[in-house]
C-alpha cells in the first residue's frame, strides 16, 4: 500500500528481532473475545485514482460559490484568496510541522505566529492578541469565561444583534459551567436598550458589530456603562474585512475583542476549519486562553520566538487551566497572515471600500422594488431585506434559478417570527451582472 | 523577637507579634527553577490554613502556595510583579509573598522548626 | 583552445571554521529573515484591486479613523518571506518525527487535492441543503466509517479539535445524568492522562479525582471500584494509555463504572494502535473523541487545525449537540435546532457556529478510502511493530520504566539511565536535533521521571528506523562516554540555539511595536 513502506521481508525481520512469532503476539493484551477477527463491514483499499473518482462525484453534486451569483454571509464570507496563499500553506515545512514546542527547529512557525498576533492587534486596535482559537463562536464563548474570571462575576449579557449560533455556543458553555446568560431578543433594527440591563452582577456585555443583521453599532456608550458597573465590554465581529473601514473594537474601548478571521486567507469550506481571533487589553493577558508567542533571544544573543506564558494552559495547569484548548488553527492562521501581508493597510482599506460599495450598489438596486425593503440604515457589506413572502421559500426558488441569494433569518432563528427577513452579503467577488441576475430572479420569485 | 517555622509544602512563616510573613523556602525556589510570575491574593482576603493563598510560576510549572496559617491578608509584596527573580535570589528576605494577621498562635506553634524542616528535606532526596 | 579554467572542489578547501560570520548573517540556504513590520510598508500591496467609483457610504459615522499600520509586501517579497520562514521548520516530510501521543504519520497529498475540489472547498455552511447533497453524503460516509471502526451507535461530527471533542463527550455525559435527575460531581482521571482531560472536566464544573496506576503502568479495576460512588459521573481513560500500554482490564473497569451508574469517556488520541484490531464500543466505551489529525492523517499544520468528532454509545446518542445529520442517501437532512429534533433526541446545545471541520472530513475520508479497512488494520499493525522494533533496539542502553515488555504504538523510556551523567532528558532531546531528528515527546506522561515517549508511526521504513536507532544508540553511548557538552550545548546546528524561555515569560513581548524615533531615544 502506497502509504506503508514496510515490506513483508521487513516485517519478518522485525518480528524476529523483537522475538515474537506473529504481529498478533504484540496485541496479546486485548481480551481474546474482543479481538476483531473478521474485518468490519467497510470497503477495502482503493487506488488514488479510484478515490479521486468517488470523491469528485460527490463534489460535483454541490453548487460551488464561484459558479453562481453568490450573496450568502451571516458569519462566513466569500472573498477572493490570492493564489500565493494556497501555494505557500502547502509547503511541507508548514503543512507537516507540529506545534512549536521545540522552538529551535520551529522558528518559521513561531515568527509567523508573532507576526499574526501583531496583525490581529493592529486590525482590532487592541493591545495584545493570541495565536488564534478554533473560530469566532468558540472565541466568544472563551471571552465570556475570561470575563467571569477577571470580574469574579458569572452573568453575561448578550446583545440581540449577536449571531444566533454564537449566542447558542455561549449559552451551552455557560449552562454547562454553571454560569448565567441574559440573551436579548433578536434586534433587527439595532434599537435595543442593553445599557439598562447592566448591573453589579454583570461580568460582561457581548455586542457584535457589524451585527448579524448588518447594522453598525457604536459601542462607546455601552463600554462606559460597563465600566461604571465594573463589567467588561466584549466586542464581536464575524467579518474581519469590515475592520478595514469601520471603527475597530479598540477605538470603542472594548476590553476583549473576538471574531471570525475566515474572510482573510480562508475559503468557505462548508463551515470549517476557520480561525478565531482573540485580543484583549494587556493587563488581562494572564487570563487569556490559547497559545501566545513571545519574543526572546537565544544563547548567541540572536532574536527568536517561543511559546510563552504556558502556565495558563492545560498541559501545565491541568484542572486549573484558563481553558482546555490544545490546538490553535495553525494553517488557517498562516493563510490569514499571508493574505494580510499581501494586502497591507492600503490593500485592506481598498478591499473594504469595494465591499461596502458593492453592498451599497445592491441595496440601491433592490430598494423600491416591489416586495423588497432594505431594513438597515447602516451596514458594511451585509444587510437585511424584508420580503413580501417567507424568505426561506424565496431562497429555495432563487437557488433553483441558479442564484444563492442569502440566508433567511428563519434558518438561524426558526421561532422568532422573522420569517420574512433575508440577510444578504456583498463582497468584492460580486459583479454588476451578479447583482442584475439576483434582482431579476428576485423579481420573478416574489 | 521573630521566630520562623516551616511547612511540608515548603512555605515558611516568620511571626512578629501577630503579623506573619509568608514565602517559599530556598529548597522550593531551587525546585521550581527561574520564577517568572507570582500570583498574590487581594489585601483583606481571609485565608484558612491549608487553603489557596498564592500561585508561583516558573516557565514550565505552576505551583499552588497554601496558607500555612489562618488569618487576614494585610499586605502583599507587589514588588515581585516587576522582579519575580527576587524569589530565587532572596526567598526568605526580599522574596516574601504576603503578610497575614494571625488569630490563632497555636497553628504556628504546631509547624516545623528549622531543624525539623532540614531533617524533613533529607528524607526527600 | 582547451578549457583549463574549471576545477573540481576538494574537501580540504572547505575545512573552514564554521563560526566565521557572514555579512548577512545567512549561512547559505539557512537565511535570517526580518519581520514583515521591518520590511513592509503601509502603502505597498501585493493584491491588485481597483478603487471603487465614488459612492455615499452608509456607515453611520462609524468609519475607522486612522490606519491599521498593517505592512504590505508585493507578491515576490511575500513569497520570499514565507519560503525563508518555512526553511526554518522541521516537518514530517523532513524526517522521523517520533512525537509520542501525536501520531505524526505521513500526510497524503491526495487529501489536499480532494479538499480543494470546489464542490467541497467553495460551499457555504448556510447554503440551502438542496444545493449541497454531496457534502451531506460525505459527512454521512465519514460518520459510517467512524461508527463502524469503533463499534458505536452515533457520532457528533462538529467538535473542532480533540479537546473540543472531550468537551462534547463530557457535556453529553452531564446531560445524560441531568436527564436521570442526577448531578454527580466527580470525574476520575488517571494520573497519566493528557492535561486536556482534567482541564475539560474542570471547565464544566466537575471535581477531578486522580486514579493512581499499579506497578505495571496500567489501571487496576479494584482501584477504580474503590473510587467509584454515587457521586462519580464518569471515568476518562485513554486506551492504549499514555505510557503506550493497552489497558488489559478495560472491560472490568467499564463494567464497574456502569454498575455504579457512571459513564466511560475514552480519549481516542491513541486509536492508531488499535484501529481495525478491536473496537472501543465492544470494550464498554460510552463516548470517545477521535483526533482526525492523528489517526486519520489530516495535517498538523504547525499546530492546527484539528478535528475531534465524538463517537457515542446508545446511552449518550440522544444528547448529541446540533447540528447533526439525520436520514440516509438522498434524504439526508441537517438538524440545526432543538426545535427540529425528533422524539427522543435531546441535543445538549451547540458547540460551534457551523457544521464542524468539513475540510478535515474530506481529507480523513480520502485517507480511509485509500487504505480501506484492510489497510487501516495493517497500518495499526505496522505502527505497533515499528514502536516495538525501536523499543527492543534501545532497551539495552535506555531505561524502560515498566520493563522491557511489549508496548503498543509508542515506547516509553524514562531518565533513570541518565542518572549522574550530567545529561537530562531535555539535553538528550536537543542533541537529537543536531542529528537531524525532531525530538520525541519529553516529560509526558508526568507519572514517569524525565519521560521520553517515542511513536514512530507506520510511515517509517525499516531503513529509516535503522538509521534513527543507530543515531539514538550513538547518542546514548556518547552520554556514557561523558561527552556532556554535545548535549548541554545542543542544538548547535539548528537555525537558533536554545532560547531564553525565562526571559520570554518574565518580560512578555507578544507583538511588534514601532520603535521610538532615534532622536528621542538619544535624549
Amino acid at each position: 500500500m502506497r502509504y506503508l513502506p514496510l515490506t513483508e521481508a521487513d516485517r519478518a525481520d522485525m518480528l524476529a528481532r523483537i522475538g515474537v512469532a506473529s504481529i498478533d503476539d504484540l496485541f496479546a493484551d486485548i481480551p481474546v473475545d474482543k479481538r476483531l477477527t473478521a474485518l468490519p463491514d467497510l470497503p477495502l483499499r482503493k487506488s488514488e485514482m479510484e478515490v479521486e473518482r468517488l470523491l469528485a462525484r460527490l463534489a460535483t453534486e454541490n453548487i460551488a460559490a464561484a459558479n453562481v451569483p453568490f450573496f450568502i454571509g451571516a458569519g462566513a464570507y466569500k472573498h477572493h484568496v490570492p493564489a500565493t496563499v494556497d501555494h505557500l500553506i502547502q509547503r511541507s515545512e508548514f503543512l507537516t510541522s507540529y506545534t512549536p514546542y521545540q522552538p529551535e527547529i520551529a522558528q518559521g512557525t513561531l515568527q509567523y505566529l508573532f507576526e499574526f498576533q501583531t496583525q490581529v492587534a493592529q486590525l482590532t486596535e487592541m493591545e495584545v492578541a493570541n495565536a488564534s482559537m478554533y473560530d469566532g463562536s468558540t472565541a466568544t464563548g472563551e471571552a465570556v469565561l475570561m470575563a467571569h474570571r477577571i470580574t469574579r462575576r458569572r452573568k453575561a449579557v448578550l446583545s440581540g444583534g449577536l449571531h444566533p449560533h454564537y449566542a447558542q455556543v455561549v449559552k451551552t458553555l455557560s449552562h454547562m459551567s454553571g454560569n448565567t446568560v441574559l440573551s436579548l431578543s433578536p434586534d433587527v433594527t439595532a434599537r435595543e436598550d442593553i445599557i439598562a440591563l447592566i448591573d453589579k452582577e454583570t461580568s460582561c456585555v457581548v455586542v457584535q458589530t457589524p451585527d448579524v443583521f448588518g447594522n453598525l453599532r457604536d459601542l462607546r456608550a455601552i463600554g462606559e456603562a460597563c465600566r461604571a458597573k465594573g463589567a467588561l465590554l466584549v466586542a464581536v465581529f464575524t467579518e474581519a474585512v469590515s475592520l478595514g473601514l469601520v471603527a475597530p473594537p479598540g477605538a470603542m474601548d472594548a476590553d476583549i475583542a473576538v471574531g471570525e478571521g475566515q474572510s482573510i486567507g480562508n475559503g468557505l469550506i462548508y463551515g470549517g476549519p476557520y480561525v478565531g481571533l482573540f485580543a484583549a487589553k494587556a493587563k488581562y493577558v494572564r487570563q487569556m486562553p490559547g497559545r501566545l508567542c513571545g519574543e526572546t533571544v537565544d544563547a548567541e544573543g540572536k532574536r527568536g520566538y517561543v511559546l510563552t506564558l504556558s502556565t495558563r494552559e492545560q498541559h501545565i495547569r491541568r484542572d486549573k487551566a484558563t481553558s482546555n484548548i490544545c490546538t490553535n488553527s495553525g494553517l488557517c492562521v498562516l493563510a490569514f497572515t499571508i493574505h494580510m501581508t499581501l494586502l497591507g493597510e492600503a490593500g485592506l482599506t481598498r478591499l473594504a471600500r469595494i465591499n461596502h460599495a458593492n453592498a451599497v450598489k445592491l441595496a440601491d438596486m433592490l430598494s423600491g422594488r416591489r416586495g423588497v425593503e432594505v431594513v438597515n440604515g447602516t451596514f458594511f457589506n451585509e444587510f437585511t431585506l424584508r420580503l413580501s413572502r417567507p424568505a426561506a421559500e424565496v431562497v429555495e426558488r432563487l437557488a433553483k434559478k441558479g442564484v444563492l441569494g442569502g440566508v433567511p433569518v428563519s434558518r438561524l432563528l426558526p421561532e422568532a417570527g422573522l420569517d420574512d427577513l433575508l440577510i444578504t452579503a456583498s463582497t468584492e467577488v460580486n459583479t454588476e451582472a451578479d447583482r442584475l441576475a439576483f434582482a431579476k430572479a428576485l423579481g420573478e420569485v416574489l | 523577637m521573630s521566630e520562623t517555622k516551616f511547612t511540608k509544602d515548603h512555605e515558611y512563616v516568620r511571626l512578629d507579634g501577630d503579623t506573619a510573613t509568608v514565602g517559599i523556602t530556598d529548597y522550593a525556589q531551587g525546585q521550581l527553577g527561574d520564577v517568572v510570575y507570582v500570583g498574590l491574593p487581594e489585601v483583606g482576603k481571609a485565608v484558612t490554613q491549608g487553603g489557596d493563598a498564592a500561585v508561583v510560576e516558573s516557565v514550565k510549572a505552576a505551583s499552588d502556595v497554601f496558607a500555612p496559617i489562618s488569618g487576614e491578608v494585610i499586605e502583599v509584596n507587589s514588588g515581585l510583579e516587576g522582579a519575580p527573580s527576587t524569589v530565587n535570589e532572596d526567598p526568605l528576605g526580599k522574596g516574601w509573598f504576603l503578610k497575614i494577621k494571625v488569630k490563632d498562635r497555636t497553628e504556628f506553634d504546631a509547624l516545623m522548626s528549622e531543624a525539623q524542616y532540614q531533617d524533613y528535606l533529607k528524607t526527600l532526596s | 583552445m582547451h578549457n583549463i579554467q574549471g576545477r573540481p572542489t576538494s574537501p580540504s578547501e572547505t575545512m573552514v571554521d564554521a563560526a566565521l560570520p557572514t555579512f548577512t548573517g545567512n549561512r547559505a540556504l539557512q537565511q535570517e529573515e526580518a519581520l514583515i513590520f521591518e520590511i513592509g510598508r503601509t502603502d505597498t500591496t501585493g493584491v491588485d484591486l481597483d478603487e471603487p467609483d465614488t459612492f455615499t457610504p452608509r456607515l453611520g459615522g462609524l468609519e475607522r479613523k486612522g490606519g491599521t499600520g498593517l505592512p504590505g509586501l508585493s507578491e515576490p517579497e511575500t513569497m520570499r518571506h514565507y519560503v525563508r520562514l518555512s526553511q526554518k521548520n522541521y516537518g514530517i516530510d523532513t524526517g522521523v518525527f517520533p512525537l509520542g501521543s501525536c501520531t505524526m504519520k505521513h500526510n497524503p497529498r491526495l487529501n489536499e487535492r480532494m479538499a480543494r475540489l470546489p464542490g467541497f472547498g467553495d460551499i457555504h455552511p448556510l447554503q440551502p441543503l438542496s444545493t449541497v447533497p454531496g457534502a451531506l453524503k460525505l459527512m454521512a460516509q465519514l460518520s459510517r466509517w467512524l461508527m463502524e471502526l469503533t463499534g458505536m451507535q452515533a457520532v457528533a461530527l462538529s467538535p473542532k479539535a480533540g479537546a473540543h471533542g472531550e468537551l462534547c463527550g463530557m457535556m453529553a455525559i452531564k446531560s445524560a445524568l441531568a436527564a436521570r435527575g442526577e448531578a454527580r460531581k466527580i470525574v476520575l482521571v488517571p494520573e497519566s492522562a493528557h492535561g486536556t482531560n482534567p482541564a475539560t472536566a474542570a471547565l464544566i464544573g466537575f471535581a477531578v479525582k486522580a486514579v493512581p496506576a499499579r506497578g505495571d503502568g496500567t489501571v487496576d479495576p479494584q482501584t477504580v471500584r474503590s473510587l467509584l460512588s454515587s457521586d462519580v459521573a464518569a471515568i476518562m481513560l485513554t486506551n492504549p494509555n499514555t505510557c503506550g500500554l493497552f489497558e488489559r482490564d478495560v472491560v472490568a473497569i467499564a463494567d464497574a463504572v456502569h454498575a455504579a451508574g457512571a459513564f466511560f469517556y475514552a480519549d481516542g488520541a491513541n486509536f492508531n494502535a488499535i484501529a481495525g484490531k478491536t473496537r472501543p464500543g465492544d470494550l464498554g466505551v460510552d463516548a470517545m473523541h477521535i483526533n482526525l489529525h492523528k489517526t486519520f492523517s489530516t495535517p498538523h499544520g504547525g499546530g492546527g487545525p484539528g478535528a475531534g468528532p465524538v463517537v457515542l454509545s446508545h446511552r449518550l446518542a440522544p444528547f448529541a449537540p446540533v447540528p447533526y445529520l439525520r436520514g440516509e442517501g438522498e434524504h439526508l437532512r441537517l438538524v440545526e435546532h432543538e426545535a427540529e429534533a425528533a422524539e427522543g433526541e435531546h441535543p445538549f446545545g451547540r458547540l460551534c457556529a457551523f457544521q464542524g471541520q468539513m475540510g478535515m472530513y474530506v481529507r480523513a475520508l480520502a485517507y480511509m478510502l485509500s487504505h480501506g479497512i484492510d489497510g487501516l488494520r495493517r497500518a495499526s499493525e505496522d505502527a505497533v511493530l515499528n514502536a516495538n522494533y525501536v523499543r527492543v533496539s534501545l532497551a539495552d542502553l535506555m531505561s524502560l520504566p515498566f520493563g522491557n515488555r511489549p508496548c503498543m504504538h509508542e515506547a516509553l523510556f524514562d531518565d533513570a539511565w541518565l542518572k549522574d551523567t550530567g545529561v537530562t532528558t531535555l539535553d538528550f532531546a536537543k542533541a537529537m536535533i543536531d542529528e537531524g531528528y525532531h525530538p520525541m515527546t519529553m516529560y509526558f506522561p508526568l507519572v514517569v521521571h524525565g519521560a521520553m515517549l517515542i511513536e514512530p508511526t507506520e510511515s517509517e521504513s525499516k531503513a529509516s528506523l535503522d538509521l534513527f536507532i543507530a543515531s539514538m544508540r550513538d547518542l546514548a553511548m556518547a552520554v556514557r562516554r561523558g561527552e556532556t557538552l554535545r548535549f548541554t550545548e545542543a542544538p548547535r546546528y539548528a537555525p537558533r540555539r536554545r532560547l531564553d524561555e525565562t526571559r520570554a515569560a518574565r518580560q512578555p513581548v507578544l507583538r511588534w511595536t514601532k520603535p521610538a524615533p532615534v532622536a528621542e531615544a538619544a535624549e
